[in-house]
C-alpha cells in the first residue's frame, strides 16, 4: 500500500468570518493520502474535519469562509490555487464527494437518471445513452435492485438507504481516484449503516481509489480505515494507523474518545467515561494546547504553548507535550 | 413491483423528460384541462377574428346605438352602434397578445435577474435588487411614457414598455426562492461533481422555484391586460377604433347603470380568461412538482 501519494495537503488553514471574530476552522493541517488508502478523519462537531474536506475540494462557502494558506497537491497541481474552471474539471472526474444526508443531497426535481448522468455527459463527453448504461451498471453494483427501473424514479420515491447508495453511485461513476465521504452513514439506520460501509469497502477495493472518510464515529473508522487522523479544534491531534491508534493511543484526547466507546466486554452498569467540558470555539485561541482545559494530564507548559505535531519513528504523528507512551521517540 | 421486470443488461434505458411527465399529470387535473381548453379557445378566436366576427370592429351603425343584447347583436351595441360581440372578438387579439407577450418579456427578464441576484448574493445582489427597487419607485406611467417618447409609439413598444415595468416582482419572487434553495445540500453535491454556476442555477435551482413563479405569472397576465386598458385610455396604447377587452371594459364602466351589457360582456370574458389562467397555472405548478399529491 505504501506507494505513490495521491494527495498531499500541507499547512492548510481555513477561516470563517463570524459575528464573534475570525473562526479558524482548519488550523495548519497537513497529511498525505496514498493511492488505495482509506484515511479516516475523526473529531467532534466543529473540529474542522468537514471544513478540511471542503477546503481541499474548493467548496468552502465564500463568503464567509476563506482558505487562507496551505497547499493541496493532487497530480502535481495545487488544488487551492487552480483557476476555478480547472478545479471544476477535476471535481466530478478525478475527485468526488459523498455527502452526509441522502435526504437533502439529491435534487427533488430531477430524476435519478439525470443526476447520475449529468456530470458524466458533461465531463467525459460520452453519449447520453452510454452514460445511462454506465449509471444502471453502477446502481447495480451499489446494490440497488432493478436499477433500470429505479433509475427513472425521483429521489422521494426511494428510501434513505437507497438514496445513499445512489449518492455513492454518483460519486463513483466517473471512476475517480479520490473520494471524500463526509459522514456517509450518519443519517442512516444502524443496520443500513453496516451495509453502506460494506459497500464502500468493496467498491473501494475493486476500483483502487483512495478514500477520505470523515466521521465522528470511531466504530466506522475502525471497520474501514487504514489510517486515522484525530482532529481537535481545527488541528491534528494524532495521526496513526488504525490498529495502533486503537491499541495504543498517544494523545489524551484520542484516549478519551476511545474510553467513551461502549465496550461489550465490560460488565453492565458501568457508566461510559465521557470527556468533561466542551471543545473550544476556535476564535482567537491563545497559544496553548486547545485540549488542555479538558485534559487530565495538562501541565503548565500545555497552557503556555501549543504543542507541535511531531512525527515519530514509526511514522505516527502526535501533537502533545505529554504523549501517553511517555514520549518515546 | 415485480411485474414486467425488464430483462437487464441490453435493454436500452429510456429516460422520460420532466416535461412529458408534467403533461401526463396535468391531464389528470380536470380544472386545469378546462382552463387550458378555454385558453386555447380564446387564442383560436383571436387568430380567426376576421372570419368569425359577424361585423367589423369599426362598423358604425348610428341608428342602432345602445341596443340591448339580441339575436342580431348577442352582446348588444355601443354608443356608435358597433356590435359588441364583434368588438370583443377583435379585442381578444390585442388583449391576448399584450397579456402573453408581455408576460413572457417580464418572465424572461424577471426570472433571469432574480436568479442571478439570488444566487450570486453579496454586492452584486444588492446592486441588482436596488436597481429593481428604483424601477419600482418610478411611477409606472412615467416610465412607459418615457419609453414611448424615446422609442416612438408603436404596438411593440407597448409590449416592451409594460414588460419592462412588470418584471420586478417576478425578480423578487425568484430571488427569494433561489436564496432559500441555494443552501440545499444538493447544490453542494452538484458543485462537488463539477457543475458550473450557470448549470446549477438554471438546471438545478430554477425547476425547484417554478411553482410560485408560474402562479404569479398567471396572476400577472390579467393585470397586464388592465394596464393596457389604462394606457389605451390615455391614448398611448391601442388606437381607436381598434379595441381591446380592457378598453371595452373601461369604456363600459361609464354607462354601467344605463347600459350594463357594455361592461358585462368584456368583463365576463376577461374573468373567464383570468380563471382559466389561474386553474391552468395551479395545475401546472402541481404537475411540475414531482412529489405533489396528484402523482400516480
Amino acid at each position: 500500500m505504501e506507494n505513490e501519494t495521491v494527495l498531499r495537503v500541507s499547512g492548510l488553514r481555513t477561516e470563517f468570518r463570524t459575528d464573534d471574530g475570525i473562526l479558524t476552522a482548519v488550523n495548519g493541517v497537513s497529511f498525505d493520502i496514498a493511492a488505495g488508502e482509506t484515511l479516516g478523519i475523526v473529531g467532534e462537531s466543529g473540529s474542522g474535519k468537514s471544513a478540511t474536506c471542503l477546503s481541499v475540494m474548493g467548496l468552502v462557502p465564500s463568503p464567509p469562509g476563506r482558505v487562507v494558506s496551505g497547499s493541496a497537491i493532487f497530480d502535481g497541481r495545487d488544488l487551492l490555487n487552480l483557476p476555478p474552471e480547472e478545479l471544476r474539471q477535476l471535481r466530478g472526474k478525478e475527485i468526488t464527494m459523498i455527502f452526509q444526508d441522502p435526504m437533502t443531497s439529491l435534487n427533488p426535481f430531477l430524476r435519478i437518471s439525470t443526476q447520475l448522468t449529468e456530470h458524466l455527459v458533461l465531463h467525459e463527453r460520452i453519449p447520453k445513452k452510454e452514460a445511462l448504461e454506465r449509471a444502471v451498471e453502477m446502481l447495480r453494483r451499489v446494490g440497488i435492485p432493478e436499477p433500470e427501473k429505479k433509475i427513472l424514479r425521483y429521489p422521494h420515491e426511494l428510501s434513505g438507504g437507497m438514496r445513499q447508495r445512489v449518492m455513492i453511485a454518483m460519486a463513483l461513476l466517473p471512476r475517480p481516484r479520490l473520494v471524500f465521504a463526509d459522514e456517509p452513514t450518519t443519517a442512516l439506520d444502524v443496520s443500513v449503516q453496516a451495509q453502506i460501509l460494506e459497500l464502500l469497502r468493496e467498491r473501494k477495493a475493486e476500483m483502487g481509489l483512495s478514500l477520505v472518510l470523515v466521521t465522528h464515529n470511531l466504530g466506522v473508522v475502525a471497520g474501514l480505515a487504514d489510517r486515522v487522523i484525530v482532529m481537535y479544534a481545527g488541528m491534528i491531534a494524532e495521526d496513526a494507523p488504525v490498529s495502533l491508534l486503537f491499541a495504543r493511543p498517544l494523545h489524551p484526547y484520542t484516549r478519551g474518545l476511545l474510553d467513551s466507546l461502549p465496550d461489550p466486554e465490560k460488565p453492565r452498569g458501568n457508566e461510559l467515561a465521557g470527556i468533561a467540558g466542551t471543545p473550544p470555539v476556535p476564535i482567537a485561541l491563545p497559544d496553548a494546547c486547545p485540549f488542555a482545559p479538558r485534559c487530565f494530564r495538562a501541565a503548565d507548559v500545555c497552557r503556555a504553548k501549543t504543542p507541535q505535531l511531531e512525527t515519530r519513528h514509526d511514522g505516527t504523528r502526535v501533537a502533545c507535550w505529554f504523549p501517553l507512551d511517555g514520549g518515546a521517540v | 413491483m415485480s411485474d414486467n421486470v425488464k430483462p437487464s443488461e441490453n435493454t436500452p434505458v429510456k429516460g422520460n423528460s420532466l416535461m412529458r411527465d408534467a403533461i401526463r399529470r396535468l391531464g389528470k387535473n380536470k380544472l386545469a384541462v378546462a382552463g387550458g381548453i378555454a385558453i386555447v379557445f380564446f387564442i383560436l378566436v383571436a387568430l380567426l377574428a376576421p372570419w368569425i366576427a359577424p361585423y367589423r370592429y369599426d362598423a358604425i351603425d348610428l341608428p342602432n346605438q345602445y341596443l340591448s343584447p339580441s339575436w342580431h347583436h348577442p352582446f348588444g351595441t355601443d354608443s356608435l352602434g358597433r356590435d359588441m360581440f364583434s368588438r370583443v372578438i377583435w379585442g381578444s387579439r390585442v388583449s391576448l397578445a399584450i397579456g402573453f407577450v408581455t408576460a413572457a418579456v417580464a418572465l424572461a427578464i424577471g426570472v433571469t435577474w432574480g436568479a442571478v441576484a439570488g444566487f450570486a448574493g453579496g454586492k452584486l445582489d444588492q446592486a441588482m435588487m436596488r436597481f429593481a427597487d428604483v424601477l419600482y419607485g418610478l411611477p409606472f406611467m412615467f416610465f412607459v411614457i418615457l419609453l414611448m417618447v424615446i422609442f416612438g409609439r408603436s404596438f411593440y413598444m407597448l409590449f416592451i414598455g409594460i414588460g419592462a415595468v412588470s418584471w420586478m416582482t417576478l425578480a423578487r419572487i425568484t430571488r427569494g426562492q433561489i436564496m432559500s434553495l441555494k443552501n440545499n445540500e444538493y447544490v453542494e453535491a452538484a458543485r462537488s461533481l463539477g457543475a458550473s454556476p450557470f448549470r446549477i442555477v438554471f438546471r438545478h435551482l430554477l425547476p425547484n422555484a417554478l411553482g410560485p413563479i408560474i402562479v404569479y405569472v398567471t396572476l400577472t397576465i390579467p393585470g397586464i391586460m388592465l394596464d393596457e386598458a389604462f394606457l389605451s385610455f390615455l391614448g398611448l396604447g391601442v388606437q381607436a377604433p381598434m379595441t381591446s377587452w380592457g378598453l371595452l371594459a373601461s369604456d363600459g364602466k361609464n354607462a354601467i347603470t344605463s347600459y350594463p351589457w357594455l361592461i358585462l360582456f368584456p368583463a365576463l370574458t376577461l374573468s373567464v380568461v383570468l380563471f382559466s389562467l389561474n386553474f391552468l397555472g395551479e395545475g401546472l405548478r402541481d404537475a411540475l412538482d414531482p412529489s405533489s399529491r396528484n402523482r400516480s
